[in-house]
């Protein structure tokens, strides 16, 4: 049951998320339908919550695939925001294409620059022993300051007054919504799940994915096998990047307009959740997106209904994440456990079994 | 006299159906060094961790100064004044060792007078022959001082048997010859008796009153240094001669064919950054399978990464067929190069993976468990592995469960499987029948011999000496990262080779010029 834990910790988190304001004396079963409904209440609702899973679904892309050769990294919001910052300022240099030339330009560069620095991460692991996790927190900040200095410095649109932005995307170049009427979601959307598909069958269908489920599960014996493990761990770390870096594209192009601080909104930490809940299974990684999305775009309905401020859906957020990795410890004595126990009731010998 | 007497009668433990320990009895005589020798797996640990409480016996007797005890947990070795230093370092590196001394004491009140504490430790490093500074920090401690911190501890604790779990593996030898000739001093004024595990002949000649020697879980002597020579107890750790059988009648190896693993000068470095394997030459002919014999530790862990492609040589190249070998899949799979690694489940496995997916890690990346050169067919990898369970005889024969909870025998059945059942050129093996019962280690052995009659070059790394005299056509020995003797298997004895895996002529000169 993979699932399992993150059946249990969804359960679990609500109860908690229950008695937290129960305890604050608001009422509580209320804010949670109110969660509820402004996650899928209505196809506003929808709408609001998969224009926010879009992102997460390539952000924790960014985590789930270096997860598969056994790396943790959380470093995709620098990912994100260099990838948008890069798709922002290349029209600037690249006039005369076609709006679709440059749309696919963007979205390459974007993809580029995500990938340079996520697979720089799995560099310095690989080659200069740095742990990956630490490695990838510290070149995310180093990331965003890199993006506040640019723009609000050399890459500034003067004209932007009150919110340094780089100069903002010529009208053709916005990419719009699936559909104007029904459907007001962007096409960054139909990018994640397609991106998640393509990754499902790297890795479950793929050699390649294969070989990253070795190197996951025992360097020892990939590099007896002859694997290039130093070339598959930084070749997982470049894809995680790219889908992160073009998660920046699809925020650019088809809601800011332009690079601004608006993108550190932390669709990388989310990404983080989203790819745990979903044990960095990349379809399980759409349905937990379009959950945690829903999360999210619940808080302005908790504010105006209840008068919640709008971390209260952090705390949900945060309290799902502390939840799934206890029962995932949970989950794993327990099967420990079981399995000693079936053993025990094999051995008819009467050998005692020796504990500790 | 202060010094503890221990004397052991009939100690026997098993795990599950494997016996560690079988009737197990010796004496360790009060104010003296004792030794305990043994190849890996011998039971030496087993044996002292019933002794100190950590893993109590099945059965046998313990007598502390001729009268007997009963020793269930640490507390009650304790009690007894046996404490036991560990191979690996229990100090505490972010406190200093004053703090260190006074905190392994278990008897402190809520409140802890340092000056009190401090004064009494002075006096106590007064009276001992070797003193350390009680301010200092253990991080800024060398090795060699943190394992005199280790056995000062258990002087503060008022021990007087004291277990030495291959101490100085962590040392350098002049940091060995040190501590080493400090316990013996102690021991023979009467303060202390020693039990000390090793595998190295020149700590138990310079530095043990007795030894005795395990193998497989049994005793198989128990004597004065004195009374013993170097070449007995190789012997004796290695097997004796009756179970040597004849050699099968082979056929012979052509002596003019190219070798087709051929190393040379070959440097390898360990975890520590010291060459483990300096300029190591050797060279394995197709059908013929060439042994290397050895006291674990010298070399043979490194040889056998570096040959796998699991750890970088520092210098010297390794050639298969005549071309340079970098331990690349493509390389492998060319060359048909195979092979069998100790403790599978950590060198050649994935524990968390079916049994079926770890069968096809050779050529899941070739058809048919690949399709269209980049697709992988679950199918197919699923008939592999239930044709090879079925062949191999593996145990449960479920191919979706996870290797890693199969047993031993099982997981090396496994393995074996997949690395030997298709055309194999080059075949590198190492400790392959370790801790295997009777029938698994016929079938290794086995398709060992059907391996080299096909014309396999195989090189076999190990640390039985009846294996390697049964299998090899030639032995090697590896003495200190260096071949120091090669011998035809039907001209070898163990006499000889005992000697050599000693360290030949040159360990000798050494224990005089320390003595």
């Amino acid at each position: 049951m993979p699932g399992l834990p993150t059946v249990l910790s969804i359960i679990s988190s609500f109860a908690l998320f229950v008695l937290f304001l129960a305890f604050q004396g608001k009422p509580a079963f209320e804010a949670l339908a109110l969660v509820f409904e402004g996650a899928f209440g209505s196809s506003f609702a929808w709408e609001n919550t998969l224009q926010r899973a879009a992102p997460l679904m390539l952000t924790a892309l960014c985590v789930a695939l270096p997860a598969r050769a056994g790396l943790i990294i959380i470093g995709g919001e620098g990912a994100l925001v260099l990838g948008g910052l890069a798709a922002a300022t290349l029209p600037l240099w690249l006039t005369g294409l076609p709006p679709l030339a440059t749309l696919i330009a963007m979205g390459m560069v974007a993809m580029l620059v995500g990938g340079f620095w996520i697979g720089l991460n799995g560099w310095l692991r690989q080659k200069r022993g740095l742990n990956e996790t630490i490695g990838s927190l510290l070149l995310s900040y180093i990331a965003i300051a890199l993006f506040n200095h640019l723009v609000e410095g050399p890459l500034r649109d003067p004209s932007s007054l009150n919110k340094p932005s780089t100069v903002g995307l010529d009208y053709s170049l916005m990419i719009g919504m699936i559909s104007e009427d029904s459907f007001r979601v962007h096409w960054g959307l139909v990018a994640g799940i397609v991106a998640c598909v393509l990754a499902y069958v790297l890795v479950r269908h793929s050699v390649k994915g294969f070989a990253l489920d070795v190197v996951g599960g025992n360097v020892r014996t990939a590099r007896m096998l002859g694997l290039p493990v130093n070339r598959l761990v930084i070749l997982t770390c470049v894809l995680g990047g790219a889908a992160a870096g073009l998660a920046g594209m699809y925020e650019v192009s088809a809601v800011q307009g332009s690079a601004n601080a608006s993108l550190i909104v932390g669709y990388g930490i989310s990404g983080i959740l989203v790819s745990f809940a979903a044990r960095h299974n990349p379809l399980a990684i759409i349905v937990c997106a379009t959950l945690v999305g829903g999360i999210e775009a619940s808080g302005s309905l908790l504010q105006r209904r209840l008068d919640l401020p709008d971390a209260t859906t952090l705390i949900l957020q945060g309290l799902l994440f502390t939840n799934l990795l206890a029962w995932e410890a949970l989950v794993g004595r327990i099967t420990q456990w079981r399995i000693r126990l079936e053993e025990h009731a094999n051995k008819s010998k009467g050998a005692e079994v020796q504990h500790g | 006299m202060r010094a503890l007497s221990l004397e052991i009668i009939g100690a026997s433990k098993s795990f599950g159906s494997f016996q560690a320990l079988a009737e197990v009895s010796l004496t360790v005589r009060a104010g003296t060094v004792h030794a305990l020798l043994g190849e890996n797996g011998a039971g030496k640990s087993t044996l002292v961790k019933g002794i100190v409480g950590y893993g109590p016996l099945d059965d046998g007797e313990l007598l502390v100064n001729n009268r007997q005890q009963q020793i269930r947990t640490p507390r009650d070795s304790h009690a007894l004044g046996i404490g036991m230093v560990y191979q690996h370092f229990t100090v505490a590196p972010g406190l200093s060792v004053a703090e260190n001394l006074v905190l392994s004491r278990g008897d402190l009140n809520w409140r802890i007078d340092w000056p009190l504490e401090r004064k009494r430790l002075n006096e106590f490093m007064q009276r001992m022959p070797f003193r350390l500074d009680i301010e200092r920090p253990v991080s800024s401690l060398a090795a060699g001082e943190k394992q005199k911190l280790e056995i000062l501890k258990q002087l503060y604790l008022d021990r007087h048997l004291i277990i030495l779990d291959e101490p100085t593996s962590v040392l350098t030898p002049q940091e060995a010859e040190e501590v080493l000739g400090l316990m013996r001093d102690m021991a023979h004024k009467g303060d202390i008796s020693v039990l000390m595990i090793t595998h190295k002949f020149g700590e138990v000649s310079r530095f043990a009153d007795d030894v005795s020697v395990l193998r497989k879980g049994r005793l198989v002597g128990s004597t004065q240094v004195s009374a013993t020579s170097q070449e007995e107890l190789a012997t004796w750790m290695m097997g004796a001669a009756e179970s040597a059988a004849d050699p099968v009648s082979q056929k012979p190896v052509d002596p003019s064919a190219a070798p087709r693993l051929d190393v040379r000068e070959l440097s390898v470095a360990n975890d520590k950054g010291t060459l483990a394997v300096s300029k190591l030459s050797l060279a394995v002919r197709p059908g013929e399978i060439v042994g290397i014999a050895g006291i674990s530790g010298n070399g043979q862990r490194e040889l056998t990464e570096a040959l796998l492609g699991q750890r970088q040589s520092a210098s010297g190249e390794i050639r298969i067929n005549g071309a340079r070998y970098q331990a690349s899949r493509r390389e492998m799979q060319r060359e048909k190069v195979f092979s069998l690694p100790e403790e599978p489940l950590r060198n050649a496995c994935i524990a968390g993976m079916s049994v079926a997916d770890n069968l096809a890690l050779r050529n899941f990346d070739q058809p048919p468990l690949c399709r269209q050169g980049w697709l992988i067919n679950r199918r197919a990898i699923q008939t592999q592995a239930t044709a090879l369970i079925q062949q191999f005889n593996v145990r449960p024969a479920d191919p979706l469960r996870p290797i890693g909870t199969l047993s031993g025998g099982n997981v090396q059945r496994a393995v074996l499987a997949r690395e030997l059942t298709d055309d194999v050129r080059t075949l590198i093996v190492s400790n392959p029948v370790f801790g295997l019962d009777f029938a698994s280690v016929a079938i290794i052995h086995q398709r060992l011999r059907d391996a080299r009659a096909q014309g396999a070059a195989v090189l076999l790394l190990s640390e039985d000496l009846d294996e390697l005299l049964e299998m090899s056509d030639r032995i090697l020995v590896i003495h200190e990262g260096e071949i120091n003797f090669e011998v035809a298997a039907d001209q070898a004895d163990r006499a000889t080779l005992g000697h050599y895996m000693a360290g030949g002529g040159h360990e000798d000169q050494r224990a005089a010029g320390a003595a």
